[in-house]
């Protein structure tokens, strides 16, 4: 086997992941299955690209060392973030606030489907849906050995998507805000009696859950490219890793992101890489029917 | 005023068209409150079954491993359609069923997915991104074009949708339709009186996507020619505006929702060409999706009940001591939903 495909795997497994973090907060924070988060992937990506494009009228657009990104794309990046938590604030404050109160979990979903094409359909109104880049500068791929190549670039995005989890990790188990955002996904009623305000959890989750997947699209549309499509694209392989991993479960979230990545990318030197939904889709029933709670979850 | 007329009796067609899926989506939502995202996929899969037993052996672009047409008549196409779809839903609701309910939804999402995928790229059994042409017609030997062949298309398509919801109507008024309305209201009561929760899901969900294939395999022949790009979520999405906004649970409603809602998509591209430049063309196919996006969130924040609701359910006793009380007394419960 070539160990190219895991290398490709990897990449692909840490965007997934920290995609999948987000999912799986709502998910099991917010009791649905968000299918506009996709769609945060992209308004991040574009939102980054827009900002980095004004930052580089002040800041020079060349890039730092040997990345094709420099300051306008790092400074471009949390505000990004921050901006796309807003917008996932906004979607919540406007229409799921509101259906939520009425207590019908499913209805919620059909509105995400719906607010979901709606996003995608403006993104792709304001921008077109031809393919944009962050940088126009071709990169090199360095050997790292084993006959494995990369762009700093992807070295880059791996490493940070690494430190994210990492980060998140300790938030989400040390601190005050990450035991009572676990304690909501628990048992709400429970904790609402444990004196922690349900409010501000949910906003708490749109923030994480919009910042992480903004970085995630940065991070897509850095090492891939940016289209109207991306993030919807993606959420299937989203799902399956959520799911795999196991419902609500972070450190599940960033494995099975991870698995779901290399599956993919294993498949595709023996089935091409046009059925990689296909093979997220398989993975995706096979653990419902194994093994439903996934690999880091918990009966329900 | 021929050209109009001709425009009004496609339009009515297709609107029927997509009344026969609505009226599946209304079994699986609106009476088991099954949440089916894969929509598409289903009526795709409807198309394309149906295309590969109808289309005469020698169509499409030939190429390596290319299988043709059978060449079998246009309803056993419509059967096959429909068994093929309802036999894929049921292997989704097995697989997600047991857990909870947008599992099912994230799983038809996925078959929804793969399919697409598998009809772009799977060249020898679908053409891939050319798809599939010469479809026959039901009635082949009326010439095409004209409004002749317009007015019997629109005879046949009320026919196949009348049948549709005659046989729905029938099925979802008697046993059935109470155990799935009671399943969907309280799973452990339901139980408790012998629905098997799971059996009958699964048959909600096959019966539905009977139809939804139904749709596709009557838009496969009327057309004649279908590829990957008429199966996109865009179409799951219209579906379900047009339940949302007729009404969950009525199958009138089903009827009300597909022409108000097909017809605000065709003024809607029809004001758009108008409003916006030719240059601007794919900026109008966008905005046209926000547009009935907008429509379905409204519909379900200011109206969740639709255009036409369904009436009140009450048990038969209930009915009859409604009919001798006095006016203004022996009230019936509050309705629910």
């Amino acid at each position: 086997m070539n160990p190219q495909f895991l290398a490709d795997g990897i990449l692909t497994g840490a965007l997934l992941g920290l995609g999948g973090v987000g999912l799986t907060l709502t998910y099991s924070i917010l009791r649905f299955a968000n299918f506009v988060h996709g769609d945060f992937l992209t308004a991040g990506a574009y939102l980054a690209l827009v900002l980095a494009g004004v930052l580089s009228q002040f800041l020079g657009g060349d890039g730092i060392g040997p990345f094709s990104f420099g300051w306008p794309l790092i400074l471009a990046l949390p505000i990004a973030m921050a901006a796309t938590g807003v917008l996932a604030l906004l979607l919540d404050w406007m229409l799921f606030r509101r259906l939520r109160r009425r207590g019908e979990e499913i209805v919620l979903v059909m509105a995400s489907f719906g607010a979901s094409l709606a996003l995608r359909s403006l993104i792709e109104f304001a921008f077109t849906p031809e393919p944009k880049y962050y940088s126009q500068d071709l990169q090199i791929a360095l050997p790292l050995g084993f006959g494995v190549r990369a762009t700093p670039d992807q070295l880059a995005v791996v490493a940070l998507a690494a430190a994210s989890g990492l980060v998140l990790h300790v938030l989400l188990t040390r601190t005050a805000v990450g035991r009572a955002m676990r304690a909501v996904a628990e048992n709400p009623d429970l904790a609402r009696v444990a004196g922690i305000d349900p409010a501000r959890v949910v906003r708490t989750t749109w923030w994480l859950g919009g910042g992480l997947a903004a970085l995630a699209g940065v991070f897509l549309g850095l090492t891939v490219q940016i289209r109207p499509y991306m993030g919807f694209d993606l959420l299937l392989p989203l799902f399956a890793g959520v799911i795999v991993g196991g419902v609500g479960s972070v450190p599940g979230a960033l494995a099975g992101g991870m698995i779901v990545g290399i599956a993919e990318a294993l498949a595709v030197p023996i089935i091409g890489a046009a059925w990689r939904g296909g093979v997220a889709f398989l993975l995706l029933l096979a653990v419902l029917l194994v093994r439903p709670q996934g690999l880091f979850g918990m009966e329900r | 005023m021929i050209g109009l007329l001709s425009y009004l009796v496609f339009f009515v067609t297709e609107a029927l068209v997509n009344f026969i899926a609505v009226l599946g989506l209304n079994v699986q939502w609106g009476f088991a409150g099954l949440f089916n995202v894969g929509v598409a996929g289903f009526i795709g899969i409807g198309a394309y079954v149906s295309a590969l037993l109808t289309a005469p052996p020698w169509y499409g672009p030939p190429g390596p491993g290319h299988v043709g047409g059978l060449g079998l008549p246009v309803l056993v196409g419509w059967l096959g359609a429909m068994l093929a779809a309802a036999g894929a839903a049921a292997v989704v609701a097995l697989a997600t069923l047991r857990l909870r309910a947008d599992y099912l939804a994230i799983g038809t999402f996925g078959i929804a997915v793969a399919l697409q995928e598998l009809a772009a790229n799977a060249q020898g059994l679908t053409g891939g991104p050319f798809g599939i042409a010469f479809i026959p017609h039901l009635l082949a030997f009326v010439p095409p074009g004209g409004l002749v062949r317009g007015l019997l298309d629109l005879a046949t398509t009320a026919v196949a949708a009348g049948a549709a919801w005659f046989a729905i109507d029938r099925v979802t008024a008697g046993p059935f339709g109470r155990a799935l309305r009671a399943l969907a209201q309280d799973e452990a009561a339901a139980a408790s009186l012998g629905c098997e929760p799971r059996r009958l899901r699964i048959q909600a969900m096959a019966l539905g996507a009977a139809a939804m294939g139904l749709a596709g395999a009557v838009q496969a022949s009327l057309i004649g020619y279908i590829a990957p790009d008429n199966f996109v979520p865009v179409l799951t999405f219209q579906i379900w505006a047009m339940l949302v906004v007729g009404g969950m649970g009525s199958h009138r409603g089903a009827l009300v929702g597909a022409f108000a809602v097909w017809g605000l998509w065709s003024a809607a591209g029809a004001l758009f060409a108008v409003v916006l430049p030719a240059s601007m063309a794919t900026g109008g196919a966008s905005l046209r999706i926000v547009a009935i996006g907008v429509a379905i969130a409204a519909s379900l924040l200011l109206r969740p009940r639709g255009l036409s609701p369904p009436g009140r359910i009450v048990s038969r006793f209930l009915r009859e001591r409604l009919k001798t009380s006095r006016p203004g007394r022996g009230g019936l419960p509050p309705a629910r939903r």
